[in-house]
């Protein structure tokens, strides 16, 4: 049972940490642009594909990530500087539409591409096993590299908020633009760097998380809500928040589907509580924001005031 | 010229109701709609499907029955209100005479009704849900292929003959993992371990995977359709559960399409099937090898599917001779069957579903290195699905 609970855990860091690579993201470019991007979820999608395209054309798994991430990035970059910068002054919904068209576009575009179907996107050979942790315990290695790779970002980012000139600008941005701007950040470039960042970090996210799911048009819709429930749990602009945030949402989502269906099948039938179980579980992820946003409006560590 | 107007109107409505009620003649070609999953992790049945509907077509002159045929092809994007509405139009805008190609279930008895009420007829090329079997079965509903359960009935079978006392089993939570399951359950008459039904199109099985590591059953048998056994699969392995606890499928999650994304890591799947690209008869070895030649890949038993359904009609349309308005002899002519499947001979039985053998294959590495299904034996002869009694059609 005990190694039950530790795997069960593992999961739920893993699924935390990819939450907060695309949360990280979208709590900036809110906190500090204050746009509501909604094809931040198109990013993840986009990253996933040329990943599996790169992947494909390569062979070699290490070779595509980095390469699809620079794309990604690079698209990112253009988009900020011809369409969402044109979002800044505007109101939110206007934000909304206009990304919402985004994500419809994307879609198409990527269809035009790579056809209907997914395309497959396999981990390296190497990590296609698993490790042995504890005795009994075997885990596999490719979560492992996932976890890995989200406590990394997640280092770099806090030393990059809280140790750089950048990051100074990023919070102070988000605690009050109009302030920062007078006193002589650079908005611009700032911006057009910070979107970039983020599409990185959704490539990431995508290109990792490909071999587990299925790279396919629509993947971006699916984690695109967690994103953002996270973002509200932990506070909009807040790098600590998002990862607090993640974690929590990560945590109770894993845990939630994992052991419901176990207390509810002592009540109820297996199908009623495996169907139960599940949509419990992912109902659980809104009551606690619910719950936070109760005591906390602001979210857990909020960024501004 | 009032009166001449006048005149006119009762001149274009007399014609009008003479058309109407003119008898029926022979139609001058046939029309299908193929409804499908085309896109989204379970679009490579869909695709099969289609292509092996395709490839009959072509190898008869794009000709059914002698009547030149026009397909229609629609995707459900596997959504149940997508394929009624797809099922609506080709019935009220592009009257067509056939519908087929459904592959989930869900969406098969969403669109169902509506079929069966405008009285089309319907040829499942996938789809065998219990309620069409049984107490709802429907003169316009015909399967070619099998009942749900069948294909499980048949592992549970191979499961239980072989000792296996503890075992999980998984499917997704819609009607046709739950056929699936009753009828594994219905042969295999051992200890169930545990019965863990997942949301339909999750991908993700870490918690169920990790669930079945502390339940420590002596075998797992999955349904998991499309996408989502490739990552089952892939995720077993990649949990080491692979080396303890034999894993075992029907042969839908064991076919060219999974073996393609899938690879080493299923060799020596034990899986049961109804067609099986071994399968001995002439027109199963000229269909495999015309499939390779027209598409480059070998075919799943999806394409055999569709191709099989595409040769009943084709039957039909050429016993009753063009007069495919005469829905009764229509109808007595699709009950005959009167083709060559490429699964050797075929009846149906008298809820219009087919009766059968069930094989078993094993996946294996051919000596050049590819990987393919063997078929090693028959693990059903013969085999009527559980529903037939309720059904009350002659």
């Amino acid at each position: 049972m005990t190694l039950l609970i530790i795997e069960q855990l593992l999961n739920g860091l893993q699924f935390g940490l990819m939450l907060f690579l695309l949360a990280a993201g979208l709590t900036l470019v809110f906190g500090v642009m204050d746009v509501i991007n909604l094809a931040h979820g198109s990013l993840y999608m986009i990253g996933a594909f040329l990943m599996a395209g790169i992947a494909a054309l390569t062979g070699s798994f290490w070779m595509a990530l980095p390469l699809a991430l620079a794309a990604t990035a690079g698209l990112a970059w253009l988009l900020e500087i011809s369409l969402i910068k044109t979002l800044y002054r505007r109101d939110h919904l206007t934000q909304v539409l206009a990304t919402f068209a985004l994500i419809l576009i994307a879609n198409d575009v990527v269809r035009l591409i790579w056809g209907s179907q997914p395309l497959p996107l396999n981990a390296p050979e190497a990590l296609a096993g698993p490790v042995e942790l504890l005795p009994g315990l075997l885990y596999p290695a490719y979560r492992l590299l996932i976890i890995a790779c989200g406590a990394g970002v997640a280092i770099a980012l806090f030393l990059l908020i809280n140790h750089t000139q950048l990051g100074m600008w990023l919070r102070a941005g988000a605690s009050d633009r109009e302030m920062a701007e007078i006193l002589g950040v650079k908005v611009k470039p700032l911006f057009a760097v910070l979107f970039a960042f983020g599409g990185a970090l959704c490539a990431l996210a995508g290109a990792l998380l490909g071999p587990l799911s299925s790279v396919q048009i629509g993947m971006g819709e699916h984690i695109l809500i967690p994103a953002f429930v996270v973002v509200v749990i932990g506070g909009i602009g807040s790098i600590r928040g998002a990862f607090a945030g993640a974690l929590l949402v990560g945590m109770a989502d894993t845990l939630g589907r994992a052991f419901l269906p176990m207390v509810l099948r002592e009540i109820f039938s297996a199908s009623v509580a495996s169907n139960l179980g599940p949509a419990l579980a992912s109902m659980l992820i809104y009551l606690l924001m619910a719950l936070v946003l109760f005591f906390r409006p602001a979210g857990l560590f909020p960024a501004r005031g | 010229m009032r009166f001449s107007f006048h005149a006119a109107r009762i001149i274009a409505i007399a014609s009008l109701a003479a058309a109407a009620l003119n008898p029926a003649q022979a139609a001058d070609k046939v029309r299908i709609g193929f409804i499908s999953t085309l896109s989204g992790p379970a679009s490579a049945l869909g695709v099969d499907i289609r292509d092996g509907f395709n490839l009959a077509l072509k190898t008869s002159g794009n000709k059914i029955g002698g009547l030149p045929a026009e397909i229609i092809i629609g995707d459900d994007a596997q959504k149940p209100e997508t394929g009624k509405q797809l099922a609506d139009k080709f019935m009220k805008s592009d009257k067509v005479d056939f519908l087929t190609g459904i592959v989930f279930t869900n969406i098969m008895l969403a669109a169902g009704p509506a079929v069966f009420e405008n009285k089309t007829f319907y040829i499942s090329a996938n789809s065998g849900p219990s309620q069409y079997a049984g107490e709802q079965c429907n003169p316009f509903f015909f399967n070619t292929t099998w009942q749900n359960d069948n294909l499980h009935e048949a592992m549970g079978k191979y499961l239980a003959d072989k000792g296996f006392r503890n075992v999980v089993i998984i499917a997704p939570n819609y009607p046709g993992g739950k056929d699936a399951l009753a009828g594994f359950k219905r042969l295999y008459t051992s200890k169930i371990a545990d019965e863990v039904y997942v949301t339909l199109n999750q991908l993700d099985f870490a918690a169920e995977l990790a669930q079945i590591r502390a339940t420590k059953p002596d075998a797992v048998y999955f349904f998991l359709p499309g996408g989502m056994g490739i990552n089952f699969i892939k995720q077993y392995a990649g949990a080491g559960l692979n080396k303890s606890i034999p894993l075992f499928t029907s042969g839908f999650s064991a076919d060219e399409d999974t073996i393609k994304a899938v690879g080493e890591a299923m060799v020596g799947m034990s899986n049961s099937t109804h067609w099986a690209a071994d399968l001995d008869n002439a027109q199963n070895q000229k269909f495999v090898a015309g499939f390779q030649k027209e598409y480059g890949r070998y075919p799943s038993l999806y394409a055999a599917q569709g191709y099989d359904a595409a040769m009943l009609i084709d039957a039909a349309v050429r016993d009753v001779k063009g007069r495919i308005e005469d829905k009764d002899a229509l109808r007595a002519a699709l009950r005959k069957a009167d083709f060559k499947s490429l699964r050797g001979d075929f009846r149906f039985n008298v809820n219009q579903f087919p009766i059968q053998h069930y094989y078993l294959r094993v996946v294996e590495k051919t000596p050049a290195g590819a990987i393919h299904n063997r078929t090693v034996g028959i693990i059903l002869k013969d085999h009527r699905d559980a529903y037939a009694g309720a059904c009350r059609m002659k």
